[in-house]
């Protein structure tokens, strides 16, 4: 019952392929969510786990290597579910996998499934749903510790009497417990089974649950205090509101001030490491590729990284603790404005240090639809990488001098951009809530709240670890490969000294060959060949082709209309921009940077996905690059959109 | 018990109820108030008689699975400060549901 195959391929970046052969055996972990179910598998795998997804679905797929005496199991940790009746694509794939009639995937050997003992009423109902399946099943009791520790009883001996099956107690998943487990691991055949299956019918199921706890001796665990002390304080309707704000502060100030440092140090660095190779590598357009394109292209993958680790240290701490679900209680009336629910908060708001991490956090949504949605508006966020540019246009905008009563006017446009950002990131979530519910029914609302754990430091290295590794795997060669064609478009064909002198160049003049060269290049034919579509916001092609450059990061932006306008230093290009002029057409001669195109240039940048490590992290998080496609196509057209709309009302007024 | 502040004149009429509605234990003589879990006062406690999902049986039997079956004992926790959602702690443990799941849950309350 193992050979069937593992879906219909589809091409969907499945690196984690079940290759169940007679040479290991393959099981599966169920549970529901809080059971403890990842922390068991980090403990029995740890870093032998992949990573992968699924075919056709958002649904992350892990499974891991187990060595017992010389045997290999493979084991694959389904998602979280309290239900085998799937409401969510995460929880149909459950259904899927335990359905040895199902042909798209490969039906375990032998289930392990992890059962919290303090809320044993609620699991074993899932319990048997699972005993149905007639795949061999040994059950795991987690936090039975806690069980004892809030005055429960429960012999777990009888309980293995009354149920049929294997079942081993482990605390914690402290790895030298597991022996017992490991050993029955793997012989999942020989498991016993109950002689009589569980009733199916909800009132049957209830009275099979009390006769199974009955003769097991079960005592339900006293509502553990120090979970109420500290939820008395934590959801309170004032001081909780407090801690939360606080909280997310603190949250927002680690990811966007204490990874600055670290992402200088990396920039730094990778800058250093770019000037040895122009100081001794003599032919310059070589030099400029080393330096620029490939040490730039690997720099702008690594300065994520900070931020990547830091957010999932955060996160992991906080859904560790039980805080997250706290979070996402106070949070959730005001995120079901946006058809959202709580915990895409957290989300959106790692959104404005930058959406990479924004993106990666909604893996914390168990709603694939809310993921998606979620996803498709954290790139509206106003992310730091969009600051430089808003910095030097609103400074060619607003008058320094001028004031909107007591506060600068520049002040007041940089609040205004990142006000509508955020409103536009809600809206977009809004819609494509919507748009997703129409596709199937409106799935219920509701939240475990766990009780206040110690977290398990190894499972916040495992994510952290996890969350990086997959980064550098999927999103860097997108990076990477980005910015080596963007090179080659800026930079080819290079011209020789000759062609230089002879277009009166001259070729020691650095910022005046980098002029010339960006201006013959093939991204200026592009920038060119575009004008007219780009026409209507005001842009001409030296602007078009610092928006192509752009898709690298944001912040290009300014550094390429430095080099195009032939600035002294290209990095503060303002005096240069103010006296560009538009080049030809009907507005030949006059200012090419006025207020109106200022201001759609503005709009343009708060709403286009110009940002191709966005694209390429949509694409790992979402399993297919339907999603970023959709993305980048909604962006761009409401972009263009909203600029052109800008433009006119602007220049309406001036 | 302050449970009576939960009324009979504010029961919505429930649709169709997909699972089992109500057990037999109906008791006889003590006051037997009926309504939805989306009534309960903070702190009130109440025996869940049936679950209904509006239009959708699976949100019904995914209330049952979370252990909101007919027969259960469930005492409201605490309201967030807008009002909704809303914790509940039933077969030993704490979820919180929007009210509009919370109105699915009928439940009785005996004083």
């Amino acid at each position: 019952m193992t050979c069937g195959p593992h879906g219909p391929g589809s091409g969907s970046g499945s690196d984690a392929g079940t290759t169940a052969t007679l040479d290991h055996t393959h099981l599966a972990l169920v549970g529901s969510p809080n059971s403890g179910k990842t922390t068991l598998f980090n403990a029995l795998t740890g870093l032998r786990a992949k990573t992968g997804n699924y075919p056709g679905v958002t649904v992350s797929r892990y499974e891991g290597r187990v060595e017992v005496d010389g045997q290999q199991v493979l084991l694959e940790d389904l998602p979280g579910t309290y239900s085998l009746d799937a409401i969510s694509p995460d929880e149909q794939i459950v259904s899927d996998v335990l359905d040895p009639g199902d042909p798209t995937t490969v039906t375990p050997e032998g289930l392990l499934v992890t059962l919290d003992a303090t809320t044993l009423r609620r699991s074993l109902r899932m319990l048997a749903q699972v005993l149905h399946t007639s795949v061999p099943t040994c059950v795991v009791l987690t936090f039975t510790d806690e069980l004892y520790r809030r005055q429960g009883a429960l012999d777990v001996e009888a309980l293995r009497r009354a149920l049929g099956v294997p079942v081993v107690a482990v605390v914690g998943g402290r790895r030298q417990q597991l022996g017992g487990l490991r050993a029955l691991m793997v012989r999942p055949d020989e498991w016993s089974t109950p002689v009589v299956l569980p009733p199916t019918d909800p009132t049957g199921v209830t009275g099979w649950i009390d006769s199974v706890l009955t003769s097991s001796g079960y005592r339900l665990p006293v509502t553990d205090a120090r979970t109420q002390r500290i939820d008395a304080v934590l959801l309170h309707p004032v001081w909780g509101s407090i801690v939360f704000a606080l909280t997310m502060f603190a949250f927002f100030q680690v990811i966007f001030a204490v990874a600055a440092p670290l992402q200088g140090y990396i920039e730094t660095f990778f800058a250093f490491l770019g000037d040895q190779v122009d100081a001794h590598v003599s032919i310059d357009w070589l030099a400029s590729f080393l330096s620029d394109g490939i040490l730039g292209g690997v720099g702008g993958v690594l300065v994520f990284l900070p931020q990547i680790a830091l957010l999932f240290v955060l996160i992991s701490l906080m859904e560790g603790v039980g805080y997250m679900a706290r979070a996402a209680f106070l949070m959730d009336r005001v995120m079901a404005g946006a058809g959202l629910e709580g915990r895409a908060f957290v989300a959106l708001l790692s959104s404005l240090a930058c959406a990479i991490p924004g993106i990666m956090a909604t893996r914390t949504l168990p709603s694939p639809r809310d993921r998606i949605a979620t996803m498709m508006g954290a790139p509206l966020m106003t992310c730091s990488a969009r600051l430089p540019v808003y910095v030097l246009l609103i400074g060619l905008l607003v008058d320094r001098d001028a004031r909107f009563g007591p506060v600068g006017a520049q002040g007041v446009v940089m609040f205004a951009l990142y006000l509508v950002g955020a409103l536009s990131a809600m809206a977009s979530a809004w819609l494509f809530s919507r748009i997703g519910r129409g596709t199937g029914p409106l799935l219920p609302f509701y939240m475990e709240m766990p009780p206040y754990r110690v977290p398990s430091l190894r499972s916040v290295g495992l994510a952290v670890y996890d969350a990086c590794r997959g980064f550098l795997r999927k999103v860097a060669k997108i990076i990477l490969g980005t910015t080596i064609v963007l090179w080659l478009l800026l930079n080819l064909p290079h011209p020789s000294d000759a062609q230089l002198r002879a277009d009166g160049v001259e070729p020691s003049d650095r910022a005046a060959v980098s002029t010339y060269v960006i201006d013959h290049s093939a991204g200026a034919a592009v920038g060119r060949f575009v004008e007219p579509v780009f026409e209507p916001l005001g842009f001409d092609w030296r602007i078009n082709v610092s928006v192509l450059a752009s898709l690298s990061a944001r912040e290009v932006f300014v550094a390429t209309l430095g080099q195009v306008a032939a600035a002294e230093n290209p990095d503060q290009p303002a005096d240069a921009l103010e006296q560009m002029t538009v080049a030809d057409g009907p507005r030949a001669g006059e200012p090419l940077f006025t207020a109106p195109v200022l201001a759609a240039l503005l709009v343009f940048f708060l709403y286009a996905l110009q940002c191709m490590s966005t694209v390429g992290v949509l694409r790992r998080e979402s399993g297919s690059w339907k999603w970023p496609a959709i993305a980048f196509g909604y962006l761009f057209v409401v972009a263009w959109s909203m600029a052109a709309l800008t433009r006119l009302v602007v220049g309406a007024f001036v | 018990m302050s449970v009576m502040s939960f009324t009979l004149g504010q029961r919505r009429p429930t649709p169709r109820a997909v699972q089992v509605t109500t057990g037999s234990a109906a008791p006889a003589i003590p006051a037997t108030a009926t309504g939805t879990l989306a009534e309960l006062d903070c702190g009130a406690r109440a025996r869940v008689t049936g679950v209904s999902g509006g239009a959708d049986p699976a949100t019904a039997r995914r209330l049952v699975d979370l252990g909101f079956a007919p027969g259960a004992e469930v005492e409201m926790v605490r309201r967030a400060p807008m009002a909704d959602p809303v914790v509940f702690r039933v077969a030993g443990y704490d979820i919180a549901l929007r009210r509009m799941q919370a109105r699915c849950i009928q439940v009785s309350t005996t004083s």
